[in-house]
């Protein structure tokens, strides 16, 4: 057989909203050996009975596809579905970043996150926290320019996903 | 789980107020429940009470949680029902685990029911607290925590529902004290809706077509079942039987499967695997066509994977789609209920019963002969009225002087050496009558599953093949054995040593025997004589027939203990990590199977 190259797969599964539920997607991760990247959780209906989780994880083809059918056994899932496999999705993150500095790392920091749309959600003399909202990449990128200009600390949500045009995560 | 009618609480509102524990009972009288194999304690008094005051459902009392889930683990697989558990909180919960995984493994439906502390001490460290579901999470197909009165009786049915729907498993309720011992309504198993329906049982038509397809263009096929056959209950067996009888094909059966085919039939080739016989495994090496139904490509049946079976066409039929592709890439996947599948397939065949590859399938059935004439499970046993007896000559006795008792008979066994040679040399004609630890290899399996077997079977002759190192981890079973009278014949096979660590000390770490010598072993005979059972010793070749006819005839529990040579190795034996053409033989077959192996090769 030939060799299956590692990639990188945006699962979208719905959830019953029951204690316990995050918990046994996340063991059924750790307990196999699969890799989460990023997760992130949130009831998604009117009655938050249901939450969606979006799980950014690596793996072969035939890996991910284990991944998915293993996620598919466990009871309160009602839905599981491989975006990167179905077609075009958008995925998309949110960071909180704060820089310190002053002086020309300062302005510097300030005129880039302009370039990236960030917003400054708070700003002190010798600090500026920035919200910004985008890809993954985009937002990778956007902390490495900030590291040689005072970047002190990051927080991020994780990939939240949804497939592009008319269709749901149902209909898929 | 969702209720289906709004009007089903207010229907219970209108009964007597029950207590928790009362629905409890209740609920299980309504899914068929009739024994609970359990162990009492402080979190679960209340439900104590409660079967005390109620005459449907029998209790047995066990000596260790463990022994209750392995007892009624052995009862699901030999009646096809659900096992049910009760255990109490704290350690009581946590003496079940090493069971639950076992079921877990083995696919059994259970519902293990588990005493928790009052919900408003959950997480203060109360006495016997534990955390229960977050421990069994990983063992279990699911498992609750009962917060509010009204969800228990929903609970307890959807737990049955997902215990035995799709591939079965072990559900693990946790009942809070204050859930057992306050009021809550009754709905019945009707009034609720169980997360369950997704599982897929009905095959899909066109994909078995094009499988069956395979089948007939196969000039070397083979049959690989296992226990999905026994899960799917009777008619998979006899489904199984046709489909083998009209194809003509050969089949070979995991450990979980034996008893799905009858193993006397001539078209069995014995089981498959790291102890399977020669034939089985040089099969599966070189057929063409493999057909795997129920079964899960397990490490010890596959061996090396990428040698595995590697030139053939793979079909695979399960119940649960994440055994599709997990260790062996398939060819045509299907997915359902392997009895309907076996169905649809006899139906597919019957279109165009032609198969026009007879020759070819002759052909194949010289080979597998040629393979088989090598009688790889064959061993000399001296005949000297005072020889040591062989650990193989021991069993093979047990199996045949079984039989000639003509009686319906349950075999379960502990884990090692006897194991294995139990499985090779015990020939069985019906499912359900063979109660083993596959998945897990839980050493202490083998007495409590009796328990459980012979309560189910109460006239059925029910015996525990076991090794004396594994019957002593769960020995304290001699005493539900004495208190309910079960008349259960535990055979120990005494070499002396963990034997299947003895032999793999030998052959993998140069005979260095690290603590696999059981120094200060028990007088079993003494031993069976305090629990109230009978006891027998064998240690010359003279009396062994004897003293097993003698236990088999005797009415009550006895446990003989065979003194056996010290040094036998279970063979064939595939190394782990080595592929199926390069089985160790045993010392009889070492010679001509290199030999065979070759032309073999020349001949497929």
């Amino acid at each position: 057989m030939q060799q299956e190259i590692s990639g990188s797969a945006v699962i979208s599964l719905l959830v019953d909203n029951e204690s316990g539920a995050l918990a046994r997607i996340v063991e059924l991760f750790s307990g196999r050996g699969y890799n989460i990247q990023s997760l992130t959780v949130a009831p998604v209906d009117e009655n938050q009975a249901t939450s969606r989780v979006n799980v950014v994880t690596t793996g072969t083809p035939s890996a991910i596809r284990q991944i998915r059918a293993q996620i598919a056994r466990v009871v309160p899932v009602s839905r599981v579905v491989d975006l990167t496999a179905e077609g075009p999705y958008v995925a998309r993150e949110m960071a909180l970043v704060k820089v310190v500095s002053s002086g020309e790392p300062r302005t510097e920091a300030l005129r880039i996150a302009q370039a990236f749309r960030a917003r400054a959600v708070d700003t002190t003399a010798s600090s500026f926290v920035f919200e910004l909202t985008g890809s993954t990449e985009k937002l990778d990128s956007f902390i490495e320019l900030m590291r040689p200009l005072g970047l002190a600390e990051v927080s991020r949500t994780g990939v939240a996903s949804i497939c592009r045009g008319p269709q749901t995560i149902q209909s898929i | 789980m969702t209720l289906k009618t709004a009007s089903a609480p207010s229907d219970a509102r209108n009964t007597p107020a029950l207590s928790g524990a009362e629905v409890l009972m209740r609920a299980l009288a309504e899914e068929g429940v009739e024994v609970i194999f359990g162990y009492p304690g402080g979190a679960v008094l209340p439900i104590y009470d409660a079967l005390f005051k109620q005459k449907q459902i029998r209790h047995v009392l066990v000596r260790h949680e463990q022994a209750a889930v392995h007892a009624a683990e052995a009862y699901a697989r030999s009646t096809g029902k659900v096992g049910v558990v009760l255990v109490t909180s704290g350690p009581g919960a946590t003496n079940a685990v090493t069971g639950l995984l076992d079921a877990m493994m083995d696919s059994i439906p259970l519902v293990c029911l588990s005493g928790q502390v009052p919900t408003s001490l959950i997480g203060n460290d109360a006495f016997q607290e534990a955390d229960t579901t977050g421990i069994t999470r990983p063992v279990t197909k699911y498992n609750y925590l009962v917060r509010k009165p009204e969800d228990l009786a929903p609970t307890v049915h959807e737990a049955f529902a997902i215990a035995r729907s799709g591939r079965p498993g072990p559900v693990l309720i946790d009942l809070p004290k204050n859930i057992t011992v306050g009021d809550a309504p009754y709905v019945g198993a009707k009034d609720i809706t169980p997360r369950t329906e997704r599982t897929q049982t009905k095959p899909d038509r066109d994909t078995v077509a094009r499988a069956v397809k395979a089948m007939k263009n196969a000039k070397r096929p083979l049959f690989y079942t296992g226990g999905g056959i026994i899960n799917s209950g009777p008619q998979a067996s006899e489904a199984l039987r046709k489909l083998v009888k009209m194809t003509g094909f050969p089949i070979t059966s995991t450990l979980m499967g034996l008893g799905a085919y009858p193993g006397t039939d001539s078209q069995f080739l014995g089981m498959l695997g790291m102890h399977g016989t020669y034939e089985a495994n040089l099969a599966t090496h070189d057929c063409d066509v493999l057909i795997a139904l129920g079964s899960r490509f397990d490490d010890r049946v596959t061996g090396r994977v990428d040698a595995f079976s590697p030139t053939s066409f793979k079909i695979h039929a399960d119940i649960d789609p994440a055994q599709i592709n997990k260790i062996i890439h398939v060819d045509e996947a299907i997915i359902g209920d392997v009895g309907e599948t076996i169905a649809m397939m006899i139906e597919e065949w019957e279109k165009e019963p032609a198969y026009n590859h007879q020759k070819e399938l002759a052909a194949w059935w010289h080979q597998i002969d040629a393979w088989r004439a090598l009688d790889c499970l064959r061993f000399t046993q001296d005949q000297a009225p005072d020889a040591v007896i062989k650990p193989q000559q021991a069993i093979r006795r047990i199996y045949e002087l079984a039989r000639e008792t003509g009686r319906d008979t349950y075999v379960s066994t502990e884990v090692g050496q006897h194991q294995m040679w139990a499985a090779q040399f015990f020939r069985f004609d019906h499912p359900n009558r063979w109660l083993t630890s596959g998945g897990l290899g839980t050493m202490g399996y083998g007495l409590p599953a009796a328990v459980g077997a012979q309560i189910a079977h109460p006239d059925a002759l029910v015996m525990d093949i076991a090794g004396e190192a594994s019957t002593l981890m769960n020995i304290q079973e001699l005493g539900t054995i004495a208190q309910y009278r079960l008349p259960v014949k535990i055979f120990i096979i005494n070499n002396h040593y963990m034997g299947m660590v003895r032999q793999w000390q030998e052959l993998l770490h140069g005979s260095r025997y690290s603590e696999s010598y059981s120094d200060a072993l028990p007088d079993f005979v003494k031993l069976a004589e305090s629990f109230h059972a009978t006891g027998m010793r064998v240690t010359q070749l003279s009396q062994l027939d004897d003293t097993i006819r003698k236990a088999l005839a005797h009415d009550g529990p006895v446990i003989v203990d065979i003194c056996v040579a010290e040094g036998e190795n279970c063979f064939p034996m595939i190394p782990s990590g080595a592929a199926h053409n390069e089985m160790i033989l045993g010392p009889e077959q070492a010679e001509s199977g290199a030999k065979i192996t070759k032309e073999g090769q020349m001949l497929v």
